[in-house]
């Protein structure tokens, strides 16, 4: 297992010259549920569109002893890498069942292919059971709210057997039940998983991060606990401007502090 | 009726219809023009695939009829030629003799073979190279629409090879059988019925397999599918080529029905024409296509039979009406009842279900 964890190195991303990701060192372990915060425009979501190989990047991302820059976005999939966009994407006009076995399938073969499903592939079911969407099997996911098709398509990276999970955003737009129950679902699949989540949502992260780095115009400005963050002036000044801040500020905009 | 059934229902009473009702009620002239329509019906089959479930707009569908058409011409022409002979045509317009490229299709195995496989490795190559380079939708459309002007210019310019734009026609034989016996003829019409409840049945297994689950994933999703570990390209390139494999058929069942074949049959508007009955009838079903391909077909028929010019128009005009006002195809309207019935709570869900046996 110790192979499976994250190490990015001099990660850099520019776009016709503007640099959105600029030298870029981050490693993450399994079991590490790992928040990646910062303000618009910090790179976030081009850092993980990077790792999974959506954008061309220089630098090296190793991932359980393979190098992922170079590759095609589908290889780096193969490889246990799986994410989740901002805007939840599932396949709407088919079933639960059906988006969750698709994702199970990049290993089967042509013949297994060209064959009818029959019965729920028992990875399918347990994924179904995590995400708490059994109920639903048969319903088409575009009729999904909101927050289940988030969790839809976690369960469609459990089924995937991804190892490192990378989720952009995925309680915007929840309600504060759907927040929670999603912050217990990162947390139960992140035992054993290595999970990188991009979230603006400072509660949200102050409740389930176990570690968070800040980005901050494409540069890692700050990476540790979550007290050790907000604590940081850095931090502070990026996000409240320079100066001094009382606690209540800081409070109200990077979380309340334990 | 039960859902379960309603298919294999469906193929039974498309038998019927095609091997006892159709040779007792029509004449052979009337067989002859449906088994003409059922070539298009083929065809339609596999854009059915390709575009309703892969979301491919394939307007080049005449280069793979085409190809297997003029193959199927080729062997005709060689074969009634007689061993070592020359084709009519060629002797009038020239003394080389026959073509080296001519030559292997003297064999009706060769030419069997290469009807099944020359259209789909050709669909396997443009698919692969097109599909890798993430070509898709209306720029797809434009570059198999251009293939097939290409294909039909480059028949023109050829006419010691292909007859040019008069095309092969004047066929006596098929496979040893003449085809002016009219018990031959209806064999032919059987075999065409034949091939087509069988492409249908293949069809049909890939749209309920996972496979078809996955095309439907890479039309809708394409982007997604690829963070999932696949390959989007192989999985469209499939459909594309199995649409091809189907066009190459139909095209060389159309051959000796027909009893011609020119560039008109393989261009722009011919390919264009395939494509409308497939969108009038409903392109993400298994039946819509066929029937909105006969019912196109026929209506171009019996149309042109009155007014030759005026049918280009109104086929034009049926397709922009579809598309714009009816893009599911006469077959939504089976849905729109079938959800209203089963009450609000459904409306909103106009899956292509692989049933569509209306």
């Amino acid at each position: 297992m110790q192979q499976d964890y994250l190490e990015i190195s001099g990660l850099t991303v520019s776009f016709d010259g503007f640099v959105a990701v600029d030298g870029v060192d981050l490693s993450v372990l399994p079991g590490d549920l790992r928040f990646l915060i910062g303000p618009n425009g910090a790179g976030k979501t081009t850092l993980i569109d990077a790792v999974s190989g959506l954008v061309p990047a220089a630098g090296s991302v190793r991932y359980g002893g393979h190098e992922l820059t170079g590759r095609k976005v589908h290889r780096i999939a193969r490889l246990g890498v799986g994410r989740t966009f901002q805007t939840a994407t599932v396949f709407e006009e088919l079933t639960v069942l059906q988006n969750l076995d698709i994702a199970a399938g990049h290993r089967r073969g042509p013949l297994a292919l060209a064959r009818r499903r029959r019965g729920i592939p028992e990875e399918v079911e347990r994924a179904m059971e995590t995400v708490g969407l059994t109920e639903l099997v048969d319903a088409p996911a575009g009729v999904l709210a909101h927050g289940q098709k988030q969790w839809l398509e976690i369960g469609m990276l459990l089924v995937q057997d991804a190892r490192l999970l990378m989720l952009d955003e995925p309680v915007a737009g929840m309600s504060a039940e759907e927040k929670d129950e999603t912050g217990r679902l990162l947390q139960r699949i992140g035992a054993d998983r290595t999970v990188v989540v991009v979230e603006h949502d400072m509660d949200f992260m102050r409740s389930f991060a176990s570690s968070v780095t800040v980005l901050h115009a494409g540069k890692v400005l700050a990476e540790g606990s979550v007290g050790e963050v907000q604590a940081d002036p850095r931090v502070q000044e990026v996000y409240l401007g320079p100066g001094h801040h009382s606690r209540a500020e800081v409070e109200t905009v990077l979380g309340e502090v334990s | 009726m039960n859902k379960r059934w309603a298919v294999p229902a469906a193929f039974a009473v498309a038998a019927v219809l095609l091997f006892a009702v159709a040779p007792l009620a029509l004449s052979p002239f009337r067989l002859d023009q449906l088994g003409r329509y059922l070539c298009f019906a083929i065809v339609a089959v596999g854009i059915g695939l390709a575009w309703g479930r892969g979301g491919m707009l394939t307007l080049g569908q005449g280069v793979f009829f085409g190809m297997g058409a003029y193959l199927m011409a080729m062997h005709l022409k060689l074969a009634d030629a007689g061993p070592g002979g020359t084709p009519d045509f060629m002797a009038l317009i020239s003394s080389d003799g026959v073509p080296w490229w001519w030559e292997p299709f003297r064999s009706e195995i060769v030419t069997l073979l290469a009807i099944l496989l020359l259209p789909a490795a050709v669909a396997a190559v443009l698919g692969l190279a097109t599909f890798r380079r993430r070509v898709r939708g209306a720029y797809f459309a434009i570059l198999s629409q251009a293939l097939a002007a290409a294909f039909a210019i480059l028949l023109i310019g050829n006419p010691t090879g292909t007859g040019g734009s008069t095309g092969l026609s004047g066929f006596r034989g098929f496979f040893g059988f003449a085809l002016s016996d009219p018990a031959n003829r209806l064999v032919l019409f059987f075999t065409v019925a034949g091939v087509l409840l069988l492409v249908l049945a293949l069809v049909r297994q890939l749209m309920v397999s996972r496979f078809g689950e996955l095309l439907v994933a890479c039309r809708d999703a394409e982007e997604r599918v690829r963070f999932l570990g696949y390959d989007p390209a192989n999985v469209k390139t499939v459909a594309f080529v199995v649409a091809a494999f189907m066009a190459g058929i139909a095209g060389a069942l159309f051959v000796p029905i027909v009893g011609i074949v020119s560039p008109n049959d393989v261009g722009i508007v011919p390919s264009i024409g395939m494509l409308i009955g497939v969108a009038i009838g409903g392109r993400t079903t298994l039946f819509g296509p066929v029937l909105g391909a006969i019912a196109v077909a026929w209506a171009g028929s019996a149309l042109s039979e009155q007014f030759p010019s005026g049918w280009t128009y109104a086929q034009g005009l049926l397709f922009m009406l579809v598309i714009a006002f009816l893009p599911g195809g006469l077959a939504s309207l089976a849905w729109r009842r079938r959800a209203r019935a089963a009450g609000p709570a459904s409306v909103s869900a106009p899956l292509p279900a692989p049933s569509g046996g209306n």
